[in-house]
Parts: structure tokens; sequence; C-alpha cells
């Protein structure tokens, strides 16, 4: 194998695995050290600089990081980031916090740029144009920015000052409002000479149903995301007694549980698919299981049943599913017929893009299942005014990805509008790489591995929970749990850097390991150095660490996979071959802000403050 | 700040026969200084002992004083020990060998241990023939007061001011082929690939296995000049009958080591095979494995591997004809024969 070119910042960025796997890339070690040193507000910041929305990401995150969490390969489970990112936003001073925002010139650009839809895209766009002196001008049908944030997630798991905090932060930056204003032509928009238009307005159109007695009973029946939206904006304020929900996504978690907190008695959810294949994420399935809700696997809806013109039940085909070797999936009808009574059906089985309010012929191509043509680097479409982002970019994901793009249509915007290419011209991430060496022993991070498990979240009682959609259900970590926690982390982002100049070949690394994963060897091709290594190699979708030769003529060889990031393997070497590094990876945001290697600044100046 | 190992280990490490991994038969975490090969000869103990499916409370460590000595600590903590008087290892050894001949009996001693102090142990050791194997962690200067040159040391090495070494050097395995040992090699601590198979090989020996491992001192020994550092062992060995290890269970199949091969069966069944340093290089002649050694020695080369081997050979339990059963198992009527067992001693000697 050729030897690790370990200046490309991108080898290090994948040892991170949490932050190699959050689309938004956010220095998870970085944060979770400082909640370790109860510094909240900066561990705060260094969400904020990176994923916008820490309070409600902390709350309501998809957590692609978390499955990725290299904890979760060596201990039972993974860190819990999620939880200890909420922990931060809990815990900020918040004074201290809005001190730190950017600054805004007053003297603007003079460019104007149209944001559509107040949602996560459109405000990190947002966030990161205004420090630039850019005007931006924001649309929403609704009276509040937030986006689906507001109006798809409940306030029991995301409290309104928590999001309106947020939220505001942006807003407060100056950004115009134009709120309860529905964009009903993109055309009209265009005429008013904005420099560039972001359109980030999710994917608002409701799956539905077809299926014998739908017409009949629509009185009774609602479409997931809409009843969601009509129960946050108060247009609706009860359900009937009894309530099935169709879908097995985190929609249709949050519809049953919002539905057993505004009237609902029996409230059941029903899954087409097995119960460990559906699409809601496990803590989700754990609340809502909590709090009474039977989720009933294998059902596929198959009809209405009406009495005196009024839904009283639904019938479901029960179905098996099984899998052919190559994971593809049949479902079959078993022949069992199942009744479940109902005075009110949801249907949460998915969500659409739709674009009726732009016009075809204004330069935006169209492609397949009529979506608008976007690079998947630069958001911009065929009309290069025009970027997209969030789930109107590419169809329904997450909060996460939507803050994902829209730093990265920020820097395509600004790009565009200073006249360089929004290709070419990206700016590349910022990287920083330091000794954490303190003494023979002593590194600037905690390199002790604690045992313990995974702490738990404290939620209210049940009970408590269910008297009103209001009240956070989660109370999440007491800060003794949330330091725990942040000890599980195995700081990944502290690097193991090997000096091959500096190696006697002594073995007192290979021999230290505790998972073995450094071995000194004859190189080879890579699958049969993986056969070769000292320990089994696994997981092939980790990186192998090689040196160039060394004078014996062989190389050494750290297979990424099972490092503890302990930092024996320095400990123990006699001429500092090996050295722990401390890496932070930050994706650069429009205007090639520096990124946040601001916390120490921070640190420094709130120093010279008490002095 | 860490003296202390996480107890994390790789998911998929292997387990032997016995379903455990070698994670219980590490030790504590060593306190020598980083880099010194005894604690590569730990390592390679965990993996000869865990590969030769032993129990760790079936080994005994053995040990008297010096950085060597404190090794045992490193490696096998669920196994006996006796870390005893400067010099003295191998009477204590010879003393519990005699109490309970079933435990596997590790010795572990330094240069000094073993050609200063304790030479006169050493060498009446290797004549009784105790069923046992002796590592020397050789690294030729007194590590633990500061770097003086030990009896290994070789004439001409320079020590760490610079100084060469004006004295012969004891050479161990030629004083242990003189002395009729019956198992003789000698390794490198940065070569695991060889020293786990010779270990394997030493503990399954019925006798005394002598293993001197050079071991370099990386604090006080590992500099240009010095005939005992890691760069000089590396330049100037010579790998001799390379050794693999084939225990009984196992079929000879495989054919990695390339050459010709000599099997030497083992007294238990297991067996030994080499490929030889030349096509007529026996290691069961003890004549030639002198000449050979000092043939090397002349060439100013460093032979490793198995030197000699005897397969069959009388160990001490059998000279003396020793209790089977460990005296700790014997029976009070056993151990104190009754009145009547005394006269008819008495009635014999009439």
């Amino acid at each position: 194998m050729k030897a690790t070119d370990i200046s490309n910042p991108e080898y290090f960025h994948k040892v991170v695995d949490c932050q190699y796997a959050c689309p938004a890339h956010t220095p998870v070690p970085e944060y979770i050290r400082l909640i370790g040193q109860r510094r909240y507000s900066d561990a705060y910041m260094v969400n904020w600089e990176s994923n916008v929305f820490p309070g409600i990401l902390g709350r309501t995150c998809d957590r692609p990081c978390e499955p990725a969490c290299r904890r979760g390969r060596v201990d039972e489970e993974p860190v819990a980031i999620c939880r200890l990112k909420r922990v931060a936003a809990d815990n900020k001073d918040d004074a201290d916090v809005a001190a730190r925002m950017p600054l805004i010139p007053s003297q603007k650009n003079g460019k104007k740029i149209a944001l559509i839809g107040a949602g996560p895209a459109s405000l990190t766009v947002a966030r990161d144009l205004m420090p630039l002196g850019y005007e931006v001008d924001l649309y929403d049908e609704n009276a509040k920015g937030g986006g689906f944030m507001r109006s798809q997630i409940p306030s029991f798991r995301l409290p309104e000052e928590v999001l309106d905090q947020e939220v505001d932060y942006v807003l407060d930056m100056g950004v115009t409002r134009h709120f309860n204003t529905r964009v009903e032509s993109m055309r009209s928009i265009l005429d008013k000479g904005y420099d560039a238009i972001f359109v980030g307005t999710g994917a608002p159109k409701a799956k539905d149903l077809i299926i014998p007695g739908r017409d009949e009973a629509s009185d009774n029946i609602h479409l997931g995301i809409n009843w969601l939206e009509s129960v946050a904006f108060e247009h609706l304020d009860s359900i009937g007694k009894k309530v099935v929900i169709v879908g097995g996504g985190n929609t249709a978690m949050d519809c049953c549980r919002t539905a057993k907190r505004i009237g609902g008695k029996e409230v059941s959810v029903t899954v087409r698919s097995t119960f460990e294949t559906m699409k809601a994420s496990p803590w989700e399935k754990d609340d809502t299981l909590a709090e009474g809700i039977p989720i009933l696997p294998n059902h596929s809806p198959r009809e209405f049943i009406l009495e005196d013109g009024k839904l009283v039940a639904m019938t479901f085909n029960v179905v098996a599913s099984s899998y052919d070797e190559n994971g593809k999936r049949t479902i079959k009808e078993t022949g069992e017929i199942v009744t479940i009574e109902c005075t009110d059906a949801i249907m949460a089985i998915g969500q659409d893009n739709a674009f009726p309010w732009i016009e075809r012929d204004i330069g935006i191509e169209f492609g397949e299942w009529d979506m608008p043509v976007v690079d998947k680097v630069s958001f911009q479409s065929s009309n290069e005014k025009i970027f997209f982002g969030g789930d109107a970019a590419f169809g329904p994901e997450n909060v996460i990805t939507a803050v994902a793009h829209g730093h990265q249509a920020a820097i395509s915007i600004d790009l565009f509008l200073n006249g360089s290419s929004v290709k070419e011209a990206r700016p590349a991430p910022g990287t920083n790489l330091v000794s954490s060496k303190m003494g023979i022993h002593q590194w600037s991070y905690d390199s002790a591995v604690i045992d313990d498990d995974r702490q738990a979240s404290a939620h209210i009682p049940v009970e408590q929970a269910l008297s009103s959609r209001k009240i956070e259900s989660e109370i999440g970590f007491d800060l003794d749990a949330a330091f725990i926690e942040a000890e599980r982390c195995l700081n990944c982002d502290v690097q193991t850097v090997f000096f091959e100049k500096k190696c006697i070949e002594c073995d007192g690394c290979t021999d230290i390991c505790p998972t073995n994963c450094i071995t000194f060897i004859n190189n080879d091709e890579e699958g049969s150095l993986r056969d070769k290594l000292n320990a089994p190699s696994v997981n092939k979708e980790q990186d192998l660490y090689v040196s160039t030769d060394l004078p014996t003529g062989r190389v050494m060889v750290k297979d990424e996979d099972m490092c503890l990031h302990c930092g024996l393997c320095a400990e123990r070497c006699p001429t500092s071959a090996w050295d722990m590094q401390q890496f932070l990876y930050t994706v650069t945001k429009a205007g090639n802000e520096p990124a946040p290697i601001l916390v120490e600044q921070m640190g420094g100046k709130k120093q010279e403050q008490a002095a | 700040m860490s003296f202390y190992k996480p107890s994390f280990r790789h998911p998929s490490a292997p387990s032997n026969e016995l379903g455990l991994t070698t994670k219980a038969y590490e030790g504590g975490v060593s306190t020598l200084c980083a880099g010194c090969g005894h604690d590569s000869i730990s390592a390679a103990m965990i993996q000869a002992v865990w590969g030769l499916n032993i129990e760790p409370h079936r080994v005994a460590k053995m040990s008297g004083i010096g950085c060597s000595s404190k090794s045992p600590n490193y490696f096998l903590g669920k196994a006996h020990g006796f870390n005893s008087v400067h010099g003295r290892m191998p009477s204590v050894t010879t003393g519990a060998n005699v109490a309970n001949r079933d435990l596997m009996y590790i010795g572990v001693s330094g240069d000094g241990d073993t050609a200063s102090i304790g030479m006169g142990q050493f060498t009446h050791v290797i004549r009784r023939n105790l069923n046992m194997m002796y590592v020397v962690e050789n690294n030729g200067c007194y590590g633990l007061t500061k770097g003086q040159d030990s009896a290994t040391a070789d004439e001409g090495s320079k020590n760490k001011k610079g100084r060469a070494n004006p004295f012969e050097a004891i050479d161990l395995v030629a004083l242990a082929l003189d002395l009729g040992a019956t198992f003789v090699a000698r390794s490198f601590s940065g070569d695991k690939d060889q020293l786990v198979p010779l270990m394997k090989a030493a503990m399954s020996h019925k006798g005394f296995a002598l293993i001197d491992v050079i071991s370099p001192c990386v604090t006080f020994n590992n500099h240009a000049g010095s005939t005992k550092s890691y760069d000089h062992t590396r330049e100037h060995v010579q790998a001799g009958a390379v050794l693999d290890f084939v225990p009984m269970a196992q079929e000879i199949t495989l054919d990695q080591i390339k050459g010709s091969t000599q099997k030497v069966a083992l007294h238990n069944g297991d067996s030994v095979r080499l490929s030889k340093l030349s096509d007529n290089y026996d290691p069961t002649d003890r004549h030639n494995a002198i000449r050979t050694l000092l043939d090397h020695k002349a060439q100013d080369k460093l032979m490793t591997g198995l030197i000699y081997i005897e397969p069959e050979s009388e160990n001490f339990h059998e000279m003396l004809n020793v209790s089977k059963t460990p005296l700790n198992e014997l029976k009070q009527d056993v151990l104190c024969p009754s009145g009547a067992a005394l006269k008819s001693i008495n009635e014999g000697l009439r």
C-alpha cells in the first residue's frame, strides 16, 4: 500500500467517525470535551457555528453520528451525542452566547437576497450571509420562522422557547421578515430584482392513501404533517377517542403522541413493515411505547369502514416480510384480516415536494419526479440566480442535512455574487493539528477510557407528559450524568500521528495497544495486509494508516477501526515517534469565515475581561 | 496520567482452546522505561502461553532482582510468582519444582542476575537439567543502577559515555552448551516471529530450556557503539535455525518456511520444525552447535534461533525420582508414615 497522506485533511476527518457522519460535520469530540470541562457556552458556540440549531438538534436530530460512533464498536452503546448537545444548549449562559453572535456590518454590500421558506435551510443561509453584509429578505407563509421545525415537530419534543431563541439568533441579525406571506409565484420574486434567490420550502405535500372508503370518510381522515401543523398553530385542539395512525416513521410517532395528548384515548400505530425495520428512530419508538401507545407491525391498510357515513374502523391485511440474500424485501399477505375500531385515522406515510408556484418558463429545469435539477455541490439550479436547499433540493431528509445544504448554498451565493465559480472556487476546510503532549504521561485531553455504560436521559412521569402537548416530555441529562456521558467519548479527534524517522521499531506501541491495532509488517496490497495484521481487520470501511518504509524494510500499519485513542502507544514510545495530536476540522463558511478555533480566542478574551 | 490500560479489547480478538483471549494472560501495566525490550518479551510470553492453551494458574513465574526480574509482574497476572533474592532464582525454582512438578516454571532473569551474582546458580541448574524455561533478558548493562557494563557486555562495546568495555563477555549460550544444557536458543526481543515459537518449544521441552534474549536497554545501552542496541542487533543478527513450533494436534501441512526443514519430535508428541541455517546444520549435534556458534562469533554475527536441542534427556525429576504428586496433594499418611513403616525400614537396616 502507498504510505498514508496525512496532510490530506480528509484522512483524519474520517477517523473522527461522528463528525464524518454528520452532514454538517460538526466537531463533536471538541464540544463534548468542552461539556466535560463544564464550558457549556463554549460547547454551544462550537455547535452553533457548525449547525446553527444546537438546542433544536439536541432534541430532534436524526443522529447520523451515533451509529457511526467508535464507542459503539468497542462498547455496547455509542456516546449519547445528541443529548449532550442538548446539555450544552440547556446550560449555556444566554447573555454570553448573545454577546458572541457575529457582528453584522451596518454598511451593507449592496447585494439583496430572497430566501423563500423560513425553515432550517433558509435560516442557515441567512446566518452565513448576514455577517458578510448582504441584505436578506425572508418569506414564509406562517407568522413565525422555523418552517417544519415549528409546524411538524410537536412542542412536547421541542419547546417553543427553544425554537424561538435559536430562530431569533438568526432573525435578529437584521433579516427582513416577510411572514404571513405565501409566495405564489417565483416570477414575482424574480421581478423584484434580487441578486440571488434561495428556495428552502421543504417537502410540504403529505402523501395520501387511496383505499376503499377514503373519500367517504374524509372528515375523519387526516394527513400527518398537515394535521400536526393544524395542531401546532392551534387550528385544531382535539381529536376523537379512538385514533389509528398509518405509517412507521417519526411523523407517525409525533402524530400518535400528539393525538394521545389532545383527546385520543385508544391510540395505536400501524406499520406495514416489521417493528425492527420501521423508519422511526429507535428512541422515538421507545418514547412512543413508554406512553402506552401500541405499535402494530405487519399491518397493511385495506379499507376504511363507515357506519351512517361516519368512520368507525379500519381493516388491515396482515402481511409478512421476507428478505432474499441481497436484502431485498418482499411483503406477502398472510390472508388474515384485522379490524381496528377508530373515530379518526391519521396518514403518516411520507411527504413529497411540490413546486406549483414555480413557473416552468423561468429557466429552472425540472427533472425526474417533477423535481428541480439542482447541482449536488453548489445547490445552484439551472437558473444561475436561483439556489435550492433542504428538503426542497433533493427530497425529504432532516434538519441537520438542511443546515449542511444551507451552509453550502450560502458559499455558492457568495461566490456567485462575487463573480467566482460556484464549483471551482469553493473554500477548503479549516484544519488544525496540534500536539496534545503536556508531559510524559500527560495529555491535554482526558486520555483515560472509562467503562461506564451509556447514561439514560430522564423523562417526566407519563401521566404528567400526557396532560399537555406543550410540556416537554424529556428532561435530558442532569449535569452529573452529562459529565459521565461526556467522559465516555473516546476523543477520536485526538489523532495518533506517526513520525517514521523517529521510530526505532522497538515494538513498544504494538505491545501496549489494548486493541492490537498497530502492526509492523512487510508492505503488501491492502487485502493481504489486512489478513496479516495483529488483530482481525473486520471493518473494511475503516482506513489503514500506513507509514513509509522503516529501516528494517517494514512499514507501520495501524487499523483505525478499533483505536481507542487512549494515547498508550505514544506514552510507550521512547522516541516520540507517536504523538497524540488534536485535530480540528471545520467546514469553511461563506466568505471564508475562519472556523471556530474561535473558542480558544473567546476563552482568552474572557480572561482579559476578568483581569 | 495513565499507568493503566483501558479495559476494552478488540471485540473480534481470537480465543484459544480454553475460550480465553490474550486479555486473560496479561499482567499489570509495565513501569519499565518506554521502549524497553523486556516489555516485548513479556508480550511474547503472553502470546506463547496463550497459544499453548495453558491456564494461567498452571504457571509459576520465578525471578530474581533487576529490571528483567520485575517483568513477570507485567504478564500472566493470574499465574503464581516468586520474586526471589538476587541471582537465587534457580534455587527457589528447584525447591518449588520438587514440591510441585505439575506447574510450568518460567524463570525470568537478566544478565546481571544470571551472569554475575547468579552465575553459580545458573551453571548448577543447567547441570541438574531442571524442568523449566529460563529466559535471560540480556541487555549487556545494569539498567537498574544506571547502565554500568554487565558481564555479557561485549569487549569493545561502548557505554553511554563512549568508553569501550575492556573485558571479554560471557556468552551464556556457549556456556550452557558446554555445561550440557538440553535446549539452548537465542533470540531478539524485536523479533516475536522467532521468539514466540521458541518459547512454545522451550515450554514444551522436558528439561532445562535456556533462551538468551537480546533485549536492548533503551535508556542506557541503545546508542551508537553499543553492541546490544536495536540497530546493532538488527544488523548483526543471523536467524539461525528458524523455528516453527507444531503442537501435537496440528498436522504438518503448511509449509511457510522455505528451504530444507527438519522435524524434531518433543517428549510429549509435539514437534519443533526447523528450517535450517544450512543443509549440514543439525541442532541435535552439540559439537556442531558449538562450532557454528563460534564461527558466527568470529564473523561478528549473532546467531539466533534454536541452537541445540536434546529431545529425550533425563531431567532432574527422573534423576532424583522426585514425587510425581505435588506435596500439597499428598495426604498425611504418605507424608508422615506410621510407626510401622519406620519399623520396617529399621528392620531392613539391621
